[in-house]
């Protein structure tokens, strides 16, 4: 049986405006982005026969969920035969696997996916008391109850802690961290709607306020509006779409092999990265050597580290040494990184923009940042403390 | 005793309470399998090496090594004031049990990823949060305070 991820394939995508405070309603900037991505596949939203998103119409979660499933399907009339949300999946390209079975099992043929974010808005009505807090007070439950209480409140805590210990471990040091995030600003200021453009030297990085040691204001991404979308089609429609066979699939990992925890695992990687990436290669005869260009999730720049180590680039805790200098990484070094800027300067698309970043890569339209040499080949990934997931794209 | 902080609290269960409660009199509390004695956290209705569900709360030596840490400088929660240590500690029963807790009286330069600490205990109404400072230093130290 031929494997499932050769049933479907990215036929269109499309994306909203991205900034910081564009005041517009969440749903506004997911209309723009799901009328883009059925445009950019040659359809109409009367082909779109399947809706999954992540995280989903989440009460209580602010800014972080901008528009479920149900609220689009209902904007746009749509008649899905199927339909998913979740923000319980691996990771937010999760929801893109999810896409892909329900295409490979027949149920769809074109699938609408998107990420809508809106924290930058939300915090801003916050702050002007258009929407008054509504939580707040009562007790803590779940697995905040952990580490809220010791005013480990931010995810910058938390994963500040495992790059402590990484450093530790491997001798890493905050300078061949930085490269992540130089190399992310000098490749955004190619990016039309990256938020953050302006030149940043390795001495602006090093030189950045102090969130939570080891990690400065440059390790943590820039939270944004913004919707993102795709259209995941079948193999044997994809022909008709605008662009014929599309954006492929060449393997998916979406294994969880570790607790699902922020204490009590291996404390040297973020969780949920180690199981995706070994899935991700047990799926495919390519290898490391094969691949043209990574899209790693960088909501730290410690994230994407992990991804790069997990995913073999390199060896066991040598990713600071591959990293020395940024060459590698560089658009036009052997494994470009983030080309778009990632979510440390492009903004915090939410997992979605890699996905985005490598299709426009793949096929060719990335203009004045595209990556030379005809790239075939291309990671993305999001997670890391949560559980993640990864994808190998080929170009059509 | 120094001013007391205002924090958000757990909300006490049926399967926490024993936990949150515990250092009313001093002491670090886990649940531990009776039948093959794995301490299990967070709490769990199963040990999740041997399945059995018959489990027992004890008491711990309240030692523990400091794991991973990050001194906080950004504020998040407004009553709780930066900068604060927060560090992730290995109890000596079992180095797969971990707390996330405050590193206190401690200094920054001396902390020490590998190094030796003790349970303390902050009492915020009807919750003692397990709190960890270096092994030896003065139970009656204030944190800040050399």
């Amino acid at each position: 049986m031929e494997k499932f991820e050769y049933s479907s394939a990215v036929t269109g995508f499309g994306m909203s405006d991205v900034g910081r405070r564009l005041m517009r309603d969440p749903m506004a900037l997911t209309v723009d982005a799901s009328l883009a991505a059925i445009a950019d596949a040659g359809l109409t939203r009367d082909d779109i026969d399947g809706v999954c998103t992540y995280p989903g119409m989440v009460p209580g979660a602010g800014g972080f969920s901008g528009a479920g499933a149900h609220d689009l399907i209902d904007v746009l009339r749509l008649k899905p035969n199927w339909h998913n949300s979740g923000l319980e999946q691996a990771g937010q390209l999760g929801s893109i696997v999810a896409a892909m079975m329900a295409v490979a099992t027949g149920l769809c043929r074109h699938v609408l996916c998107f990420r809508t974010v809106w924290e930058a808005t939300y915090v801003q009505l916050q702050r002007t008391g258009q929407i008054r807090y509504s939580g707040g007070g009562g007790r803590l439950s779940g697995g905040m109850e952990w580490r809220i209480p010791y005013g480990a409140a931010s995810a910058s805590n938390w994963i500040a802690m495992y790059c402590s210990r990484y450093m530790h471990e491997y001798g890493l040091t905050k300078e061949q961290l930085g490269q992540i995030a130089v190399n992310g600003r000098k490749n955004a200021a190619l990016t039309p709607y990256a938020v953050y453009k302006d030149p940043m030297t390795m001495e602006d990085y090093l030189s950045a306020r102090i969130v939570s040691t080891p990690l400065g204001l440059f390790d943590c991404d820039v939270p944004c509006d913004a919707s993102v979308a795709f259209v995941i089609s079948h193999k044997d429609t994809a022909k008709d779409s605008r662009r014929g066979r599309g954006v492929g699939f060449e393997s998916v990992g979406t294994a969880n092999t570790e607790r699902v925890s922020w204490d009590q695992g291996d404390l040297r990687y973020l969780t949920g990265i180690d199981g995706a990436a070994n899935m991700l290669w047990s799926r495919t005869d390519l290898r490391q050597k094969d691949i043209d260009m990574v899209q790693l999730y960088d909501g730290f720049s410690f994230n994407a580290l992990c991804w790069l180590e997990k995913l073999g680039f390199c060896g066991v805790g040598e990713a600071g040494a591959f990293l020395e200098g940024g060459h590698r990484i560089a658009r036009d070094g052997e494994l470009p990184l983030n080309t778009n800027g990632g979510q440390l300067s492009a903004g915090r698309l939410h997992g979605y923009g890699f996905l985005h970043e490598a299709c426009v890569q793949l096929l060719g339209e990335a203009g004045e940042r595209q990556v030379p040499n005809n790239p075939q080949t291309a990671i993305a990934s999001s997670g890391g403390g949560v559980p993640g997931s990864a994808l190998l794209l080929t170009a059509p | 005793m120094s001013k007391p902080v205002k924090r958000p609290l757990p909300m006490l269960t049926d399967q926490n309470r024993f936990f949150w409660t515990s250092g009313t009199d001093g002491k670090l509390r886990f649940l531990r399998c009776s039948e093959c004695q794995n301490y299990i956290h967070p709490p769990a209705p199963v040990c999740d090496k041997c399945l059995s569900m018959e489990q027992e709360v004890v008491a711990v030596s309240g030692r523990a090594t400091l794991a991973a840490v990050t001194v906080n400088h950004q504020m998040w929660i407004p009553t709780i004031e930066p900068p604060y240590v927060v560090g992730i500690v290995e109890i000596e029963e079992q180095d797969s049990v971990r707390l996330t807790t405050n590193i206190v009286k401690c200094d920054e330069e001396d902390l020490a990823i590998g190094m030796a600490l003790e349970v303390e205990f902050e009492e915020c109404e009807d919750v003692f949060l397990p709190m960890f400072r270096p092994a030896g230093a003065a139970a009656g130290k204030q944190a800040g305070e050399h």
